[in-house]
Parts: C-alpha cells; sequence; structure tokens
C-alpha cells in the first residue's frame, strides 16, 4: 500500500520499546492513536512526541497507531520518524529530540579498559549502561543489528547521542562497513560521538575514506569537535596492514581485533585460550605501539564464565593490551581488576613521578631516584600508570597506593 | 451495623471507620496502640467428646466441614505453604458449596493466582469477601469493586494479631498437611508433598473453633516431628494430592540476571558492609525475589573475605541460605517460609535449620518478637515516596497486586533496606506520595537504587557512618529529579475513585491506609 509503513517492535516479550503504523493520506488531516501500558502515566506525553515529530517532518494527513509498552520519549521519537521515513515522507525538516545531555569533552588518551557494546536497536539497554562505569559505551550499529533494521537503529543511535547520559564513559559507535557506513556517519557524526569504530579495515583507504567523510559532515553542520578512529582488524589483510591502518589517519587512537571474524578467516576454530589468534594480538599490539596509539583486544564471549573472562583479560594486559570489549555489564568489574596496575607498579610510579617533579621543581634536566638515572620514557610510563591508578580508584588525589577493594 | 465515615489517620491517609461491620481505629503511629483485655480462646473441648483411638478420619472434605457445623457467614481459613501449588483452599470452598453454604468469608494466609476460581465463587454468593492479600485475577476484580465486602490486607504478624485479639473469629481451619496421622498431629517437612514449614497455619490450629487437617500422606500415630499438635484437630481426611510441591517455587526465588539488579544487590552488600552491619556475629532477613537473593551472594564473598560469621538469617529460606549455612557461614537459618526444594530439603535433615512462625517472628500480641532483633533486613517495594513511605500492595495505577506477607513485620528491623530499581520501562518507582502507605517512613531506613542510595535523614547515624563510602550516597529528591529527566516529566496522576475496595491494616490492628477502586 503507498504511503503505509511500520516500525518498532510489539508482542509479549517486548518491554520499553513501541510499535508505529503509519499511514500517509492526501486529505482528512492527522489522526494519532496511543495504546500503552504507561498510558495512565504518560499517555498525554506519548502523543505529544508523536505529535511533534509530524510537525517537524511537515506531515499533516496521516493516520498513526502506537502500541507502546513504555519506551522512553527519544525512542518513541526515532520509531515515529523511521515509520514516516519508510512511509516515503523525504522533508529535511528536523525531527530530533532536544538535546537533554552534554558530552564530555574528547580527550585523545583517556583509559579505554573496557568497552561495552549496546545493540544499536535495542535502546532500553541504553540507558542505564553509563550506571555500570565502563570506560566507553559502543552504541553497535554493524553486527548486532539486521540488515532491515538499519535505518531504525540509526535513528535510535542519533537520538541516544542527544539524550542519554552515559555517565563519564566516552562514546562510540560501530558503523556498518562502506558504503552503509556513510549512511551512518550522516547520522551520528553530527551528535560528535567521541569515537568511531570502523569495521572489517583492511586498508589505509577504509580508514581514509572514514576520515574525510566525517570532517566533510563536520564541515557541513560546523563542529570542529574532534572524534577519533579505532580500526577494527577482522582478517588476515587487515591483520598485515595493522601499522598502515593505524597511521592512515592522525585521529586514530587505538586498533582493536574482531576475532569472529578473524578467525573464519582463518578457518581455524576459536578457543576460550586464543592460541589461534596470538600471532594477529601480538602484531596488532606491536603495530599500536609503533604508531603510538592504543592496542585493545577483542571481547570475552562467555557471560557466564566470570573466571574465564578474568584469566583473559589478565593474559591480554600482560601481552600488552591496553583494554578490550564487553558484551555484559558484569565483565566490566573483572576487565578493569586486570588492567589495573598492581600495587608494586603504582608504588613505583609514584616514586618516579614523585622524582621527576622534584627534578623539575630544581631544574634539574636529569631525573635520578637513589642511584639511578631515569630515562624520559620511564617517566612517561609511570605517569601513565599513576593516571590508571587514579582512574580505578587505587590511588587518592594525592595519596599514596592504597590496596584494592 | 454502624454507617461508615472516613476518618483521617495519623498519617494523614483517609480511611473508613468500619469495615465489614466491624468498627475500626485509625494508626495512630508507630507502637502507639496498646489494646487491653484478655486474648481470644476458642470454646472449651472434653477429650471424650473425641474417639480414644485417636483416629479423627472422615471420608472427605465436605463431611468434615458438615461435623465442624459450617453454616452461613462464617470464617473459613486455609494457608499458603504451597503458594503456588496449592490445591486444598479451593476443594475447601467447593466442598462449602456442594454443601450449600453461602457468604463465606474466606481467611487465607496468602492468596496466589492458582486460587483465582474463587472469583467464581464470589459470583456465586458462596464467598462473601477475602481477608488476606490479593494478587493478580483476585487483586483485579478487588480493585474494580466487584467484591462484596471490603478486602483486608494484613501482614503474617497482623494476621496472628488479628486471631488473637478477637479481631477474626476463625469457625473453620483448613490446614493442608504433607504428613499427618489420623489424630491430626501433622507436620510439613515431610512426605510426597513436603513443603517445609506450617507455620502460617499454627495460629489457626489453635484459636479456631474447628480444625481440620487435609493430608496425602497419612501414617500410623505418631507423626514425627508435628508441627501442629493434633490435640487441636477435630477431623483428618485423606485425599490424593495435597498440592504440588514443585509450584512452591515461584519466580521469585530465581537469582536476577538483569546487570542493573545485580548493581542494586552489589550495592546493598557494599552498604551492609560499609556500614558495619557486617560484623561478627549479626544476622540479617533476606526475603525472596531476585534482588533479595542476589544481594545474599555478593555479601557471602564480603563475608568470606573479611572472615565474617553471621549468627542467625532469617528467611524466606532458599537454596542461597543453606549454602550459607553449609559453609560455616552462618550458625542458624530461622525459617518462616520455605521458598525451595532446597530448603524444604534443610529444614528436614539440619537441626541448624529451625522453623519459625509468625507468633515467634512477628506477633505484635506477643511478649516481643524475632524481627526487631535483627540487624538488616532487605526487602522490595512498588514504590517509595521522598518521605520514605513505601507501598507493596497496589501498583502506581491503584490496582491492587500483592500481598503484605511478612514485609510490614520486618521493617522492625535494626536497619531496614529496600532495594528497588529508581524506574520500571517508563514506571517512576520513586513519587511524590506512594498510591497506598503500607510502611510508615519512620521504618524504613536505606533505599538502594540502581542510580544510587538514599538514606532515611532520620538515620543521621548511619549518613555519618556512609560519609567515607565510595558507594553513591545521594538525597532521594535528587533521584527522584533525575529518573524523572529520563522519563520525560514527572507522570500523570492516576484517577482513582473515592470508595474503598480494601484497607491495610498496621501490624497493631490499626488501618493504616485505603486502596481505592480504581475508575474505569
Amino acid at each position: 500500500m503507498p504511503g503505509h509503513a511500520e516500525a518498532g517492535r510489539k508482542g509479549e516479550d517486548v518491554r520499553s520499546d513501541l510499535h508505529v503504523n503509519v499511514q500517509l493520506r492526501k486529505s482528512g488531516g492527522r489522526t494519532v492513536d496511543v495504546e500503552s501500558k504507561v498510558a495512565t502515566y504518560y499517555g498525554q506525553s506519548i502523543t505529544a512526541t508523536v505529535e511533534g515529530v509530524l510537525d517537524a517532518l511537515a506531515v499533516r494527513h496521516a493516520r498513526v497507531g502506537v502500541d507502546d509498552t513504555g519506551a522512553l520519549p527519544f525512542v518513541i521519537a526515532a520509531r515515529v520518524e523511521t515509520a514516516l521515513r519508510r512511509a516515503g515522507v523525504t522533508s529535511d525538516g528536523d525531527a530530533r529530540p532536544t538535546r537533554t545531555c552534554v558530552p564530555l569533552a574528547p580527550q585523545r588518551d583517556r583509559p579505554r579498559r573496557s568497552r561495552l557494546y549496546l545493540p544499536g536497536n535495542e535502546p532500553k539497554f541504553f540507558v542505564n549502561a553509563g550506571l555500570h562505569r565502563p570506560d566507553a559505551v559502543i552504541l553497535d550499529l554493524e553486527d548486532s543489528v539486521h540488515p532491515d533494521e538499519k535505518d531504525a537503529a540509526r535513528l535510535v543511535v542519533r537520538n541516544a547521542l542527544r539524550c542519554v547520559d552515559f555517565g563519564d564513559a566516552e562514546r562510540m559507535v560501530r558503523i556498518n562497513q562502506l558504503p552503509v557506513g556513510f549512511d551512518d556517519l550522516e547520522a551520528v557524526v553530527p551528535e560528535a560521538p567521541h569515537v568511531v569504530l570502523v569495521p572489517k579495515a583492511e586498508r589505509t583507504e577504509d580508514v581514509r575514506a572514514v576520515h574525510e567523510r566525517i570532517l566533510d559532515i563536520q564541515r557541513r553542520v560546523g563542529s570542529d569537535t574532534a572524534i577519533w578512529l579505532m580500526p577494527i582488524l577482522e582478517t588476515a589483510l587487515g591483520v598485515e596492514h595493522a601499522f598502515a591502518i593505524a597511521t592512515a589517519a592522525d585521529t586514530v587512537v587505538a586498533l582493536t581485533v574482531g576475532l569472529e571474524d578473524y578467525t573464519a578467516d582463518l578457518g581455524v576454530t576459536k578457543t576460550a585460550e586464543g592460541s589461534e589468534s596470538l600471532y594477529a594480538r601480538m602484531r596488532l599490539v606491536n603495530a599500536a605501539k609503533a604508531a603510538h596509539v592504543q592496542a585493545i583486544d577483542s571481547v570475552f564471549g562467555d557471560v557466564g564464565d566470570m573466571e574465564g573472562i578474568a584469566a583473559w583479560a589478565r593474559r591480554s594486559h600482560a601481552l600488552g593490551f591496553e583494554g578490550m570489549g564487553c558484551i555484559h555489564p558484569r565483565q566490566i568489574g573483572p576487565i578493569h581488576d586486570a588492567f589495573a596496575p598492581s600495587t608494586e607498579e603504582i608504588e613505583k610510579a609514584l616514586r618516579v613521578v614523585a622524582a621527576f617533579d622534584d627534578a623539575q621543581a630544581k631544574g634539574l634536566g636529569v631525573v635520578s631516584l637513589g642511584t639511578r638515572m631515569i630515562d624520559p620514557p620511564v617517566v612517561r610510563r609511570a605517569q601513565r600508570v599513576v593516571a590508571a591508578a587514579r582512574q580505578a580508584g587505587l590511588i587518592a588525589d594525592t595519596g599514596a597506593a592504597g590496596s584494592k577493594g | 451495623m454502624p454507617a461508615a465515615r472516613l476518618l483521617k489517620n495519623a498519617l494523614g491517609r483517609r480511611v473508613p471507620s468500619v469495615v465489614n461491620g466491624r468498627e475500626q481505629v485509625p494508626f495512630q503511629g508507630v507502637g502507639v496502640s496498646r489494646p487491653a483485655g484478655s486474648k481470644h480462646g476458642p470454646p472449651i473441648r472434653s477429650s471424650d467428646d473425641f474417639p480414644a483411638d485417636g483416629n479423627k478420619c472422615v471420608t472427605d472434605l465436605a463431611t468434615a466441614l458438615e461435623r465442624c457445623g459450617l453454616r452461613d457467614g462464617m470464617v473459613i481459613s486455609t494457608h499458603h505453604h504451597f503458594r503456588n501449588g496449592d490445591k486444598i483452599a479451593l476443594q475447601a470452598l467447593e466442598a462449602a458449596a456442594q454443601l450449600g453454604v453461602n457468604d463465606l468469608m474466606w481467611f487465607p494466609s496468602a492468596s496466589f493466582p492458582c486460587h483465582a476460581p474463587v472469583i467464581d465463587l464470589m459470583d456465586r454468593g458462596v464467598v462473601h469477601h477475602i481477608e488476606g492479600s490479593m494478587n493478580g485475577p483476585l487483586g483485579e476484580y478487588c480493585s474494580h469493586g466487584k467484591m462484596r465486602g471490603l478486602g483486608v490486607l494484613r501482614s503474617h504478624g497482623g494476621r496472628w494479631q488479628a486471631i488473637q485479639d478477637g479481631e477474626v473469629k476463625i469457625d473453620v481451619a483448613v490446614i493442608a498437611a504433607p504428613t499427618a496421622d489420623a489424630f491430626g498431629n501433622c507436620d510439613g517437612s515431610h512426605g510426597p508433598s513436603a513443603c517445609g514449614s506450617l507455620g502460617f497455619a499454627l495460629a489457626d490450629s489453635i484459636y479456631a473453633d474447628h480444625v481440620i487437617v487435609v493430608t496425602d500422606n497419612l501414617v500410623p500415630f505418631p507423626c514425627v516431628p508435628w508441627q501442629i499438635q493434633g490435640n487441636n484437630v477435630d477431623c483428618v481426611v485423606q485425599v490424593d494430592s495435597v498440592g504440588d510441591p514443585s509450584q512452591i517455587v515461584s519466580g521469585t526465588t530465581q537469582i536476577t540476571r538483569s546487570p542493573d539488579r545485580l548493581l542494586i544487590a552489589e550495592y546493598v552488600a557494599r552498604f551492609l558492609r560499609d556500614a558495619g552491619i557486617m560484623r561478627q556475629g549479626f544476622s540479617f532477613q533476606a526475603g525472596a525475589g531476585g534482588v533479595a537473593l542476589a544481594f545474599v551472594q555478593f555479601l557471602k564473598d564480603m563475608m568470606k573475605e573479611d572472615g565474617v560469621r553471621a549468627r542467625f538469617v532469617r528467611g524466606g529460606s532458599t537454596q542461597y541460605l543453606v549454602e550459607l549455612l553449609r559453609e560455616g557461614l552462618t550458625d542458624y537459618i530461622l525459617d518462616g517460609q520455605t521458598f525451595d526444594l532446597a530448603g524444604v530439603a534443610s529444614i528436614a535433615s539440619d537441626p541448624r535449620h529451625v522453623g519459625t512462625s509468625p507468633f515467634t517472628s512477628y506477633n505484635y500480641h506477643g511478649k516481643g518478637n524475632f524481627a526487631t532483633m535483627v540487624d538488616a533486613t532487605v526487602l522490595g517495594a512498588t514504590e517509595v515516596d521522598v518521605q520514605f513511605n513505601a507501598n507493596v500492595v497496589t501498583h502506581s495505577d491503584g490496582v491492587l497486586l500483592h500481598g503484605i506477607g511478612g514485609w510490614q513485620n520486618c521493617l522492625f528491623a535494626e536497619c531496614t533496606i529496600l532495594a528497588i530499581p529508581s524506574f520500571r520501562d517508563r514506571i517512576p518507582v520513586i513519587v511524590d506520595d506512594v498510591t497506598t502507605i503500607t510502611g510508615p517512613s519512620e521504618l524504613i531506613d536505606v533505599i538502594v537504587t540502581e542510580r544510587g542510595i538514599a538514606i532515611n535523614p532520620r538515620r543521621q547515624d548511619l549518613l555519618d557512618r556512609l560519609s567515607g563510602s565510595s558507594l553513591p550516597i545521594r538525597p532521594i529528591e535528587q533521584i527522584k529529579e533525575e529518573v524523572e529527566g529520563i522519563l520525560g516529566g514527572p507522570p500523570q496522576r492516576p484517577q482513582l475513585t473515592d470508595e474503598p475496595v480494601a484497607v491495610v491494616k498496621w501490624v497493631d490492628g490499626t488501618v493504616l491506609d485505603t486502596v481505592w477502586k480504581i475508575a474505569t
């Protein structure tokens, strides 16, 4: 039927989402029918949100049916806009919800120990994600989103970047492979995510194309907020090009690896201890360090295996990675523990930093600790350890190392 | 019958002056009411009137009810040891219907979704009204004003209080027992339908005019141990099955997998540690419900880490409490209600796992009770307000949803913690005024949500003890505002009528609040 479309979800298991049914028409004005399990509390608000999107996209004649299971306003707006777009509304009106959340300033070298994957079309998981204190959240538009729902997820993620408070977490978006990824960038770049993850990066061109499109969109919308890139190496070729990819653009801040696709590309089975991917991971670590970007590990897939993830994360830290992905908030704690510096490391680092500060204060060019001279790289490393320890809450702002816990 | 008026109680809530023909005392404040006089007693009996060979068996429930003199308008009681697996309450009421008896007051210790057919018995006139918890379909029925009398919601302790002070006179108590002898001694910890403790039936066995024991496992005298004494029992009826013990495990006895609920549980455990409540020889109460079970797991790790052992744990026993006992992390479980089959097995075999009753644990007319001796209790709620009042009986749309259970009684612990999400879907849990007050603010010390922990300003001592903690301690108003920001502003208020459909009793028998008929 021309001018008819649906979006969103309904059904027994659906919570905090909605289903929208739109029929555009030539005349007859607008009718909006809202069924909601929270109608007692927010019935008027839901109708107002729907009307607001219709106004913004200049839809004057339509029948709109909403079946709501307690969706938040940013989700309602995204679903309604998706249905209208699918029905053929082409207005370039701005239907974005009012921005209620100001993100933290971008920071190139911040800790990225944990990044929590959030499926882009599952907004009910967004709103409390920051409470679990990951270093970053990833709003995923790629593998966790069904190909038929890419348009819907894009608008949900765009609206979430405006409205959801992710706390201190860095806001990352994983786009699709190009060219679909270009559409993702058009939607999300104006909302200034901190990091864009570039999937299946194999060549420098893959990264440069994303980098240039970001700059292009930013020029159009008049933004100069830095957006960092984290390419994901997921193929044998990508791993071969690790250093070139890490240096493909000056906005690359980290390299990471996708082991599901990588092991598939190699034709081997992915195991819990990971020896089949050791070469790729070490190659990545070396390339990242050579390029002065962070080396970030893949995810650990078994949510129920808390000892497994702790062991993986400890090994990963020992190999030189600075963080890894997580697919469940309960994985964040073990990851932060594993990537946190040990008490001995912290104490040594504090002594080095103190010696450096002392030398600076005295105007000395040479830093020494006891009878030993300290090289500048050792000082930089110590400063990073102290910063990481502070981030992990292992030292007070001015105090010495305390015990963990 | 005196005419009912609406009176304002000490919390400013409007409550009816008369409920089901009985004059009421509005709530006066915690610990104010001091009823005088003697406790209620059943009629004097003579042992010569009962068979010398001790055989009290009759052929079926209808015969037993007839022999006990069941008539129109009487009070018939049953118990919820089988939770959603109970078969006997419905069989007893159907047997009453067979006898042509009408207008009964059903006085269950709790009702469950399996009792929905009582709606039909109310429509047919067999049951006049229910004084006991009403959930699911029964709650809907009552909330829409379809019940002839008013619902009366009491805590487990309040039920004992109402029986002892004569507010409710039970004519016939029907006790489902997993094991019994022909004399009427009976026990819940053994038999094919073992359910654990029979504590909720104890008051009925002592104070009812007539007592019927129904069992599917009749053993030769003596039934040992006996939780209920046959000396209080009139008749014994044998049936094929008293209940489905697999159904005593409800959904509320699984640990939650929700990351947000687990975060709340972790905050609860850390609070107990940081407040210094978790210390050598301490005690706590853990109910059913995902968060309440999960905090025990977090606390267990912290207890091991600090080498701390509890003197006793009160439950709601589940496998998680049984593990504490087995691992030497508590000396005793004091068990009011056995929630899962691991609990059932433990209470039958471990002398350190002790059955309790609402008399020992909760009763207002006792010379003290255990609940006030517990260091910390962790409970749920459907709503709380910024004054720290809490609601467990209605949803915020005003529909009757849950019974009170032991919730009110547990509020008397040294530190009462409500562990709740700050919103569900798009429904705020922290509100300006709760729909129905089930627990007054002066007894609610801490509210733990996924967005932070609010401490009642009355508990300056707790605020001081937590001042150096890394936990997110926040004013309750701040959490409420943050949630309203997420949800898109404050909610509209639900439309309710001025017509009472039920009352919520306080533990002392006074009327705490009214449940109003919902507008349709």
